[in-house]
């Protein structure tokens, strides 16, 4: 079986770095974007197995990247990750797309499970 | 404008007597204000009215009542008048139809007189007295032939003026009667004189006619206040009468005074023309003002009632009024104490929301590098006290899963929060929370007593919501309960649009300071591990169902939580931040 590739975008680096690594440990190819802007761009240039997203970000937030992303990727899941500890932006994201959502600080082994069980479904 | 400045300066100091005064003095001046003016307009024209028409209707009924008495006085002088004149034309007419030569003769006197008394009447005697007074003639049952008149008052003033009438006086017979002379003359001499005498008792016939009641009485009086007639209460004729007619020729003349019987009278003189004689007609006021005596009673009455209405009526209103205005006042500073805790409650809870979003994040990545090193030393070859890294990874772990959860509930808390209207039976969210709590009481052997009424109508309300309001609650009384506590758990219909749920513990109880407290978001008792929120949250919540919360403790006995519940979900379905 290939490695999944996993986008992860947060623009907290110490966060989205070592998730990246413990996703990596766990056997995920993981690429890293800062911002929404970037996200899209890496979007643009590759295809990946998932996408995770913060919501909270920057300049463009992870509703805005979900938004933008959905109408040309289809078929890419998204999971959210929230940091306001309200299941509205998880809801919200799901409305537009998204396949579930996180809150943070979050549980890796939970992370895990919904990404297996989203994988799964493609 | 200054159409209302004036009204400005006096308004404030009615009814508004002074913001910094203690509240029930100030509803008591209130009160004492409005009770004041409306007594001020209401009482005064009242009076006012009540004053004028006492004295318009005095007037009109005084002259109602004495015009009839001018009326009759001035015909009865009018009677008298006749008479006398009469009298005085009937003699008139001798002296001009017989010259003195004939009267002077006894005999054709003598004829003359009985003519007189047969085809007049009243009349006494006749007499014809010379130039020089002396009487020459006399007709009459007296001797008085020869008598000299000369040195008589009466005698010169007929030389002067033609005629005479004399007073009332008793004469010979003693009954009393008045003498008319009139002046004649022949060539030798102007001031001869023919005297007749007539009998006054025709004038008690004039008087009768008048038909007076019996309190009243009619006489006549000379000009200095002598009768002239007998009176039927002040005296006989030729006595002093208490009344003295106004001198001169006046008319008709009225007035009130006191009569010897101390009654108050009305007397109306009126005087006789050629005549010095008034005719006086006294009347008791209690007679004439009988009717106004009545009519003012009635109006003093009808005043007196009026006005003890009119008070009742103030005080009673007054009172509704100003109690009306107290609760109203009393239910908007209710209100908008429960603003001010809405507002803090919100305040509160942007400020720990904006702290604990900022902690959150931090602890987001304490997580996510706990969590690497968890990871690689899982990963790693044993090495000296990996064991031990292992232990202090997993511990940095569970603190910050403590972390979150404040963090998330503080989240929780500020968020906002939307409400879903579904039917419920709130008996069946009551057990179901009892269940999230099954192994919490079992173990430490509380006793759930659940007293729940099974006819309780459904209500229209948020399933989550109504569970979190009863699981704040219940975590509340189990932390309060020792061991094998209690806790009594009832249901029933308040009033047709609320329902009760009443949760009682015979826990430790809560002091006054701690209950006037316990809403407030960040106040625990439980020191170490609560966040202070529970409360507050629940209390957030019952308020935004339209409901309300109430708690009454007895420290040391125990508390009770009452939840007061809406049927129907409120008109105002609005969100609470």
């Amino acid at each position: 079986m290939r490695e999944r590739t996993l986008l992860l975008v947060d623009d907290e680096v110490e966060f989205v770095q070592t998730l990246a690594e413990r996703l990596q440990l766990r056997g995920f190819q993981v690429y890293i974007a800062h911002d929404g802007d970037e996200a899209l761009i890496q979007l643009e240039k590759s295809r990946f197995d998932m996408v995770i997203l913060d919501v909270m970000m920057p300049g463009l937030g992870g509703l805005d990247v979900l938004k933008q992303m959905k109408p040309i990727y289809p078929e890419t899941p998204v999971i959210l990750l929230t940091g306001r500890g309200s299941t509205n932006d998880g809801i919200e994201g799901m409305r537009l797309g998204a396949r579930d959502y996180l809150m943070k600080p979050i549980n890796i082994d939970e992370l895990i499970k919904k990404i297996g069980e989203n994988l799964n479904a493609t | 404008m200054a159409e209302s400045r004036w009204w400005q300066y006096f308004k404030p100091n009615i009814f508004d007597p002074g913001e910094d005064l203690q509240s029930t003095d100030r509803y008591r001046l209130l009160r004492r204000n409005i009770v004041v003016l409306m007594m001020l307009v209401t009482i005064i024209p009242l009076t006012l009215m009540a004053v004028i028409n006492y004295h318009q209707y005095r007037s009109s009924l005084t002259d109602e009542i004495i015009n009839p008495m001018r009326l009759l006085t001035s015909k009865t002088k009018h009677s008298f008048e006749l008479f006398l004149e009469e009298k005085l034309s009937t003699v008139r007419f001798i002296t001009s139809a017989y010259p003195v030569e004939t009267l002077a003769n006894e005999k054709n006197l003598n004829r003359i007189f009985r003519v007189l008394k047969k085809e007049f009447g009243g009349f006494v005697d006749l007499g014809l007295i010379d130039c020089k007074g002396i009487q020459v003639s006399y007709a009459g049952p007296y001797d008085l032939l020869a008598k000299d008149y000369s040195d008589q008052a009466w005698y010169h003033e007929v030389t002067i003026r033609g005629t005479y009438v004399s007073d009332v006086f008793m004469g010979y017979r003693n009954f009393p009667h008045i003498a008319i002379a009139v002046q004649l003359g022949n060539e030798e001499c102007d001031n001869w004189v023919l005297r007749a005498t007539i009998d006054t008792s025709l004038f008690d016939n004039l008087i009768a006619a008048m038909g007076l009641d019996a309190e009243s009485d009619a006489f006549l009086i000379n000009d200095k206040g002598v009768f002239q007639t007998n009176s039927k209460f002040y005296g006989k004729v030729l006595e002093k009468c208490p009344f003295l007619p106004p001198p001169g020729n006046y008319g008709i003349h009225i007035e009130e005074e006191m009569d010897p019987k101390g009654r108050e009278v009305i007397v109306v003189y009126t005087h006789l023309e050629n005549f010095c004689c008034n005719l006086v007609m006294v009347k008791p006021k209690s007679v004439v003002l009988k009717t106004w005596f009545t009519l003012k009673s009635e109006m003093f009455f009808i005043f007196i009632i009026g006005t003890i209405f009119i008070l009742l009526t103030i005080f009673k209103m007054t009172g509704v009024l100003v109690k009306k205005t107290r609760d109203a006042d009393e239910r908007r500073e209710l209100a908008f104490r429960e603003l001010e805790h809405a507002h803090k409650l919100s305040s509160i809870g942007r400020l720990a929301a904006g702290v604990a979003h900022e902690i959150n994040n931090p602890l987001a990545v304490i997580n996510e590098k706990a969590g690497l090193m968890k990871d690689l030393l899982e990963r790693a070859e044993p090495f000296d006290k990996k064991e031990k890294f292992m232990e202090v990874t997993a511990s940095i772990q569970k603190s910050v899963e403590r972390c979150k959860t404040i963090t998330h509930r503080l989240l929780g808390f500020a968020r906002r929060m939307e409400v879903q209207f579904e039917l419920l039976d709130v008996n069946d969210v009551i057990r179901e929370v009892l269940g999230f709590l099954e192994k919490e009481y079992l173990y430490r052997g509380i006793e759930i007593r659940l007293e729940l009424d099974e006819n309780l109508p459904q209500i229209s309300s948020d399933l989550g919501q109504l569970q979190q309001v009863f699981l704040n609650i219940l975590t509340n009384s189990f932390s309060a309960v020792e061991d094998n506590g209690l806790v009594i758990i009832r249901t029933w219909e308040e009033d047709p649009e609320t329902l009760g749920v009443s949760i009682e513990d015979n826990g430790c109880g809560m002091s006054k300071e701690t209950l006037d407290q316990i809403f407030e978001p960040f106040f625990t008792t439980k020191k170490g591990y609560g966040t202070g929120l529970g409360l507050a949250i629940t209390y957030g919540i019952v308020q935004k169902l339209g409901g309300r919360l109430k708690v009454e403790s007895q420290e040391g006995e125990g508390t009770i939580f009452y939840v007061f519940l809406r049927k129907a979900p409120p008109s105002n379905t609005g969100e609470l931040r």
